[in-house]
């Protein structure tokens, strides 16, 4: 169903603005040292050169001031007229790779692609430099995939503007609302209990903003997101909490949490620590006590019994779309057509690289395939059984940044689910302690009494607005390239993507080829 | 039913502080000295307090060994003073089978018996060689499942080492005419054996004998380790004896359940004999796991033997190659050789070499092993930091000859408890009950090649390198 221009236009017209929103810390991190030794004059020359902003200098302030070397494109600007170390008069000035990088990210999200999310968080736009920030060092699947070198012939010489990144949620015409988000993404389930409230909060804002959702994940509904309603999604999962018929009444989109990526056919876990008061008085359940939700929905054995559970949030609900999120077995295609007949308007897999608050390190890495092989397979299957198009596709669990939504739809979806990257967004450096003790220390994934305040609802809100409006300009340049003037013209299009080890040789070649780092994990 | 198993895990904490991984670098020179904003004073986890107390405790100067990376006191220090670095120390451990976090892992597991969880999504490459191109499936909403750890339905993790006859014959009045084999079941699908080398003074061998006993498994041990000592864990004991020497063994022999002959070309002869000194004995024969073991366990499976135990290399590979085959694959080949010639499910198989996390006990099983065998896992589990200094005759950094039996034992059995716990987790996602079904049922895994090819290939048409292509 392909919208006319006007309506892109006055869609996108309605997209949030960007607005520079700093680090909360003193000392960002960079992918380049740049020291000023005490020879340094305070002559100010820097300062005038560095279009990039390094170099900071203040009126009546005479002593020169710490760089900010976060911005610094590195030895690229060697070339340039402008590079600040060539140019200083006393040669107080070195530039060096940080050494801090070897220490941050892992495989998947690698330093670079965590500092330049960062980056995309503050300003809204796609960093300056040689930060890499679509590929990791996986070794394998969108790692591995590359879009087609284009034909300059097809480009499409549009602004951004009349490009149009919606994304209809119910393809049913079964007389609910077509709900239609302006950007081909919303956000995964996140608890109260997991994560702080100031982060759920900004997440929702943010969603409000972008015209997109968010999603409450399995810990209940605070007070604090009913003025964002309109924008949340209840998930409805095996622990059933939160679920009451209000929330259930608030909801556009209700989710059915089967299965979650990262810990596939294992309940939700939130260890006692961080079941605070409020966290206990929201989920009805004891503070301090560790919480494992049941696996899988006593009440669910058969494609039966699931419709039954859609039915019942339909009657409860006229106005809902009924969400299902499962995880990637061996038989996801099965799962996504007995979900179709159950009534879904969105089938949702979450690969098995998901994020979580708390899993087993033997379920995140083995249980059940990551999700580049799971969505073809799924597409394919529905294809074949001719019920694609009545079926929203959304993909997670391991879809990291801009380049892999748009991956993960030329495989077949229709759209993606985003966790991880929401909280990079808000500088998760993902050292993986979410799950215990005070929780996180980078007040994102904690309910600790200190630290769980200490982000704001404004920031948060204003870094995933920034953070998802760079998106959409690596969006519309990938649509641009091939001539496509919607989103929706990119699903399904494999034949747009290439994979490193399914070409030749002399094809691989031109092709950028795998990032590869033994890291020590 | 039989009583819930449980393995009873209790704190064992390290003698020794773990090796971190991180290292804090601290420009003091650069330090404000007075801004009253130090960061080391507001450390969420405390690690400089903590080290602070280290130091004036007169201990050996350390790294930040719990540090855990949330760069906090980088990014806020009033003068930016701090960096961080990946501890050095942290980088020698292991080799690259056996990986710092491999390491690390054990030692947490060993420490608190506690499984290992942790938030955000998986961080490692997206496949590997060997189990690591293996994912275990899941059961999702249409089929019948079960509740997994935390739910009311029993786990079985229980195998058998016994054989089985083939087939029953009844007399005319269908009396039972097939005499009943001994039976000998362990009620976890993991043994452990004597390491190929590291200190194994006499307490250290009495940990790992007295955990065997506690967690109701068995330890394959060399007879001249076999002192008097180790009477009390006799029946958990299996020793490894040869054709040509066990008749110097009678006494162990006939206290113990089972016994491992290793392989010569007519083995089998002595079966009898040991029988004759143990009725209802075990028998078990140890192999190289190299290009000939499918063949040899197929022969001996026509034997009265009731256990094949291969070993592999200590990083979990094939002997005796030039291209040594990962573990999985010889377990398929010897697996399979057995289900091709009928002949499966009348011994067991037991594999060792590599297994060194609680998913290889798993993923072995789903390749078709009934057991595997533990060796350096246990080491590790009580300090070890595979600096194979000890090879060289040079000291052990943990002092592992200081080892007490009670302590190391404990921190064995806490091992084992979170080896079990998380193979509970994957059979709980699995939907099956029983660890004698998870045997050969490759239907429950998904392979690379296997997904690559079923959804890859149409989108890509023919994969262009071998291996995982990293």
């Amino acid at each position: 169903m392909m919208r006319n221009a006007q309506a892109v236009l006055n869609e996108n017209s309605r997209l949030p603005q960007t607005m520079i929103t700093p680090s909360r810390y003193r000392n960002p991190i960079g992918k380049y040292v740049v020291r000023r030794n005490s020879s340094c004059i305070s002559c100010g020359l820097c300062a005038d050169l560095c279009p990039y902003g390094v170099h900071l200098r203040y009126e009546n302030y005479s002593e020169p001031i710490r760089p900010l070397d976060y911005r610094c494109i590195g030895y690229q600007c060697e070339a340039n007229d402008f590079f600040c170390v060539k140019r200083c008069p006393q040669h107080a000035l070195t530039l060096r790779l940080n050494p801090i990088m070897e220490t941050i990210g892992d495989y998947r999200w690698s330093s670079e692609m965590i500092l330049a999310h960062w980056y995309m968080a503050e300003t809204g736009n796609l960093p300056p430099g040689d930060l890499e920030y679509s590929l990791g060092y996986s070794g394998g699947g969108f790692d591995k995939i590359r879009f087609r070198i284009p034909d300059p012939k097809d480009y499409l010489n549009i602004p951004n503007e009349e490009i149009d990144t919606s994304l209809l949620l119910n393809r049913r015409r079964d007389g609910r609302p077509e709900r239609v988000l302006s950007l081909p993404c919303y956000g995964g389930g996140m608890s109260f209990g997991s994560t702080a409230l100031p982060v759920l909060v900004g997440r929702a804002r943010a969603a409000e903003r972008l015209n997109t959702l968010t999603c409450t994940g399995e810990g209940g509904y605070p007070k604090e997101f009913v003025p964002h309603r309109d924008n949340i999604i209840t998930q409805v999962a095996t622990g059933l909490f939160g679920v009451r018929e209000e929330t259930i009444l608030y909801a556009p989109v209700v989710e059915f949490k089967y299965a979650q990526g990262a810990k596939p056919g294992l309940g939700g876990h939130l260890l006692g620590d961080k079941v605070t008061p409020e966290v206990a008085k929201l989920r009805e359940t004891v503070m301090g006590n560790s919480l494992f939700s049941p696996f899988p929905f006593h009440s669910v054995y058969s494609v039966e019994d699931h419709k039954k559970h859609l039915d019942w949030i339909k009657e409860i609900n006229p106005k809902a779309l009924v969400s299902v999120k499962v995880s990637t077995p061996t038989d996801s295609d099965m799962v996504a057509v007995g979900s179709y007949y159950a009534g879904a308007h969105i089938i949702h897999f979450d690969g098995s690289y998901g994020g979580t608050g708390a899993a087993p390190d033997i379920a995140k890495k083995n249980i059940a395939m990551p999700i580049e092989y799971a969505i073809p397979k799924v597409h394919r299957f529905l294809m074949t059984e001719g019920v694609r198009d009545e079926l929203c596709l959304m993909a997670s669990g391991g879809i990291r940044n801009a380049v892999d939504v748009a991956k993960a739809i030329a495989l077949g979806a229709n759209g993606c689910v985003i966790g991880t990257a929401d909280l990079v967004a808000m500088e998760c450096v993902r050292c993986s302690n979410c799950e215990s003790g005070r929780g996180c220390a980078r007040s994102i994934a904690t309910t600790d009494a200190e630290l769980g305040y200490e982000i704001k609802e404004e920031w948060a809100e204003q870094r995933l607005v920034n953070m998802y409006m760079a998106w959409r300009k690596q969006w519309c340049e990938i649509l641009r390239q091939y001539g496509l003037r919607s989103i929706k013209e990119l699903v399904g299009r494999s034949d747009l993507l290439v994979h490193l080890d399914y070409l030749d040789e002399d094809q691989r070649k031109k092709y950028q080829p795998a990032p590869k780092k033994k890291l020590i994990l | 039913m039989p009583k819930k198993y449980a393995i009873h895990t209790k704190n064992a904490a390290p003698r020794f502080p773990p090796v971190g991984k991180y290292a804090t670098v601290e420009f003091r020179e650069n330090c404000a000295g007075s801004c009253r904003l130090c960061v080391r004073k507001q450390c969420v986890y405390n690690i400089f307090k903590d080290n602070f107390l280290h130091w004036s405790n007169m201990c050996e100067p350390q790294y930040l060994y719990t540090c855990k990376s949330c760069y906090r006191c980088v990014e806020e220090c009033t003068k930016g003073i701090f960096s961080m670095s990946i501890n050095p120390e942290y980088r020698t451990l292991g080799d690259d089978y056996w990986t710092p976090g491999i390491i690390n892992s054990t030692w947490a597991q060993a420490h608190t018996g506690n499984i290992p969880v942790s938030g955000a999504g998986y961080r490692g490459p997206f496949a590997g060689e060997g189990f690591d191109s293996i994912w275990t499936d899941m059961s999702e909403i249409v089929r019948p499942t079960r509740d997994g750890i935390h739910g009311r339905e029993y786990i079985s993790t229980m195998v058998e080492l016994s054989r089985r006859p083939m087939k029953l014959e009844f007399g005319e009045d269908m009396s039972l005419i097939t005499k009943p084999s001994p039976i000998l079941e362990i009620p976890l699908p993991v043994t452990f054996q004597q390491p190929s080398f590291g200190i194994l003074s006499e307490e250290v061998l009495l940990s790992m004998a007295r955990s065997a006993n506690e967690v109701g498994t068995l330890m394959f041990i060399d007879p001249e380790n076999y002192s008097f000592a180790f009477s009390e864990f006799s029946s958990s004991l299996v020793p490894r004896l040869t054709a040509s020497n066990y008749y110097k063994y009678s006494e162990i022999i006939r206290k113990s359940q089972m016994v491992e002959l290793s392989y010569s070309p007519t083995v089998e002869n002595e079966f009898t004999r040991l029988r004759e000194i143990k009725p209802g004995l075990i028998i078990s024969v140890g192999i190289p796991l190299n290009n000939k073991a499918a063949g040899l366990a197929l022969a001996l499976s026509k034997t009265e033997v009731d256990t094949v135990h291969f070993y592999g290399s200590d990083n979990g590979r094939e002997l005796d190659a030039d291209n040594p085959r990962y573990l999985k694959d010889m377990i398929r080949e010897i697996h399979l050789e057995l289900v091709k010639n009928n002949i499966r499910s009348r011994v067991n198989l037991v594999f060792s070499g590599g297994i060194a996390m609680a998913e290889h006990v798993a993923k072995s099983l789903i390749c078709g092993a009934d057991a595997v065998a533990v060796d350096l896992s246990l080491l590790i589990a009580l300090e070890c930091r595979l600096c194979y200094r000890c090879k060289d005759s040079k000291s052990c950094p943990v002092k592992l000859e200081e080892v007490q039996q009670e302590w190391g034992a404990q921190r064995i059995i806490n091992l084992m408890g979170a080896w079990h716990n998380q193979l509970l987790e994957v059979m709980g996602a699995f939907g099956i009950r029983e660890a004698r079904r998870i045997r050969g049922e490759v239907g429950r895994s998904m392979w690379f090649d296997d997904l690559e090819r079923d959804s890859f290939s149409p989108l890509f048409g023919t994969r262009k390198v071998t291996g995982i292509g990293y």
